[in-house]
């Protein structure tokens, strides 16, 4: 897939638009500048299967919201999260910093080589299904290591756990996010210590 | 003694219960909170200051302090509340936990600091992604519109009140205030310099606080039980509760809200499960996310965990993101990823910052491997000397800090490991030469 003639808000976006919009004072839309970027990745993933953000796509955002095309590029080049060119189906984004790396990222990341046949980081596999990026700290350290598929977080990995995420996503199944070995989100392994008055 | 569950504020940190508002009243948020708008800014900012709190978001700055900074009188410019949600320091996740979990003792903070600082709009600036957690915040702020707790005479208690949510989109500097800022107005991230101060001249050119989550959530239970009530926590100047994130070598990681000025050894062996492979396997602690120089475990033993305490031992508080480290533990790997991060996440604005932390990160990795001379060791402190405290913001001393930490507690390691790496290779003799410029 190549840059694209042409791109529009469809209806649902521009609906996301008006609501963003709206949260900023009259002549102040340039802060709409990351969510409608937002809304163009969403909206090519919705409608090619890969969420980038094309250049045709940044010059509507830009007439939309008043501003030179060349603030918006530079928006949309200063942080991580917007896609400069297409990428797979699923997003496999390794979270490798010290925190993880402590905890196993390294095997993360193994597995998603093995189980999702990618090169390395950066490389997205030949059925077009992933793209592995690795991502500096995701915030979810105390249940690292993390995998964050697209927007969602799962954690406590394990090479194997990994592996089966990856084979469950290939197959076209969306597992629950969260902790893979059922952990109440952020309380210790084995269930909460603290805030147990009252509770049965 | 341990904190005990009635003197905890964030009594859904876990998610055990509802994020909801009717669960959240049950927990005893929004609880008259009218009656507390209507006792007004000056009240509100003393009993904050009499409270003792200092900021959570890493830098630890007088709360009610910093409010009274705002401009006392309205003028044609209005007044901003930003809530700093962009929390991406490596080791920290306490924020997010208060965002899915508790998300109402966020949004009940925002209104009543919007008093305090005389604004009538807040931002909650959120990083990207924590998109979830954004979807369950901003239901929970379609839900406080709802039930008439923001917007128009918001809570009943005569003040106005807006508060929109805004996600980031991957960039640790927007957790620096004028970055956020930056960012929040639809630019890159790149820090202002000081002065003037966000207070004078924030958002829009408007006067802004930015305050991070937990500072902010942690208001309306302090004021609905009394500032002595939460200074009576931790010692004096280092009062109240605190999340902490205990993660990295222990058996059972988590977040915890425990008193301030807990040993460290208590929080780990009483809350984490303790350190894997025991006390004894401990190597050092990282003790409030990564911007802070390590402790080894001689400084661990008894050390406790709060601002003055860790400054003692040249390190700090942070953000209180605990990164345990046992003896297996390549510790110069750990730290040179560290660096890695740092070179990552400058913005590129300031030349010590974004020529010095590449090549931190490129000794750093040299140092990993051994390949490097004794004498550059020095050379290595001495130029994260001379990059920290000459930017426009402290992202590169956050930087240099683990590093130096590095050194001045494990430099036999770093020695070492270059002993071992002369011993396997003939180290040709040019290789021997620093190779600062490379």
């Amino acid at each position: 897939m190549s840059e694209p003639d042409h791109f529009a808000f469809d209806e649902a976006s521009e609906a996301e638009v008006r609501k963003f919009l709206a949260r900023y004072p009259d002549g102040k839309q340039a802060s709409a500048v990351i969510p409608l970027l937002y809304v163009v990745q969403h909206q090519m993933g919705r409608s090619t299967g890969s969420a980038w953000v094309p250049r045709v796509a940044m010059d509507v955002v830009a007439a939309r919201l008043g501003m030179p095309p060349i603030r918006v590029y530079e928006v949309a080049t200063f942080y991580f999260m917007f896609n400069m060119k297409p990428i797979g189906r699923y997003h496999l984004q390794v979270c490798g910093t010290t925190p993880c790396w402590l905890r196993g990222s390294d095997d993360v990341l193994r597995a998603c080589k093995d189980a999702g046949h990618l090169k390395g980081y950066g490389d997205t596999s030949p059925d077009g299904l992933f793209t592995l990026t690795e991502v500096e700290c995701l915030g979810g350290c105390v249940n690292a290591p993390i995998l964050a598929v697209d927007d969602d977080y799962h954690e406590d990995l394990t090479y194997e756990t990994t592996v089966a995420l990856i084979e469950k996503l290939r197959r076209g199944e969306r597992p629950a996010p969260g902790s893979a070995i059922g952990r109440q989100t952020s309380a210790p392994i084995g269930g909460p210590l603290t805030l147990t008055e009252g509770a049965e | 003694m341990a904190l005990q569950d009635k003197d905890r504020i964030f009594t859904n940190l876990y998610g055990v219960q509802p994020w909801g508002l009717e669960a959240a009243r049950k927990r005893g948020n929004w609880d008259g909170t009218a009656a507390i708008v209507q006792k007004g800014r000056d009240w509100i900012i003393e009993e904050m200051k009499n409270s003792g709190l200092r900021g959570r978001g890493g830098a630890g700055f007088p709360t009610g302090m910093k409010w009274s900074f705002m401009p006392k009188q309205a003028s044609e410019r209005p007044h901003y509340l930003v809530v700093n949600a962009d929390e991406s320091e490596p080791g920290t996740c306490k924020d997010r936990d208060i965002i899915r979990h508790d998300p109402h003792t966020l949004i009940e903070g925002c209104l009543i600091a919007g008093v305090a600082m005389g604004a009538h709009a807040g931002y909650i600036y959120i990083r990207g992604e924590y998109f979830n957690e954004s979807v369950v915040l901003e239901a929970a702020i379609a839900e406080a519109y709802e039930a008439g707790l923001l917007g128009t005479n918001a809570a009943g208690g005569g003040w106005d009140f807006d508060l929109y949510v805004h996600r980031g989109a991957g960039a640790y500097i927007c957790g620096e205030e004028t970055a956020l800022i930056e960012s929040l107005e639809g630019k890159k991230g790149m820090p202002r310099l000081k002065p003037p101060f966000p207070a004078a001249v924030g958002l829009y050119g408007c006067p802004t606080t930015v305050n991070n989550v937990e500072t902010i959530a942690v208001v309306p239970t302090i004021l609905r039980r009394g500032a002595a009530w939460f200074a009576g926590f931790g010692r004096p100047k280092n009062s109240g509760t605190k999340v902490f994130c205990i993660q990295g070598h222990v058996n059972k990681p988590c977040n915890v809200e425990e008193e301030m000025s807990i040993p460290l050894r208590e929080l780990i062996e009483r809350h984490a499960g303790g350190v894997r492979g025991g006390w004894d396997n401990l190597l050092c602690v990282i003790p409030g996310g990564s911007s802070t120089p390590l402790i080894p475990k001689s400084v661990c033993d008894d050390v406790l965990m709060d601002f003055d305490a860790l400054r003692e031992q040249r390190t700090g508080l942070g953000t209180a993101g605990v990164i345990v480290m046992d003896k297996s533990t390549d510790l110069i790997k750990a730290i040179a990823r560290l660096a890695a991060f740092y070179k990552h996440e400058s913005c590129g604005q300031c030349t010590p910052c974004r020529e010095g932390m590449g090549w931190q990160k490129r000794m750093m990795d040299r140092m990993v491997e051994g390949r490097a001379d004794v004498a550059e060791i020095d050379l290595l402190e001495n130029v994260t000397r001379r990059i920290e405290g000459h930017t426009i913001c402290a992202l590169a001393d956050g930087g240099v800090w683990p590093v130096q930490g590095l050194i001045r507690h494990f430099r036999p390691m770093m020695e070492e490991r270059i002993a071992a790496y002369k011993a396997k290779h003939v180290v040709p003799v040019a290789a021997t030469l620093p190779m600062a410029a490379e």
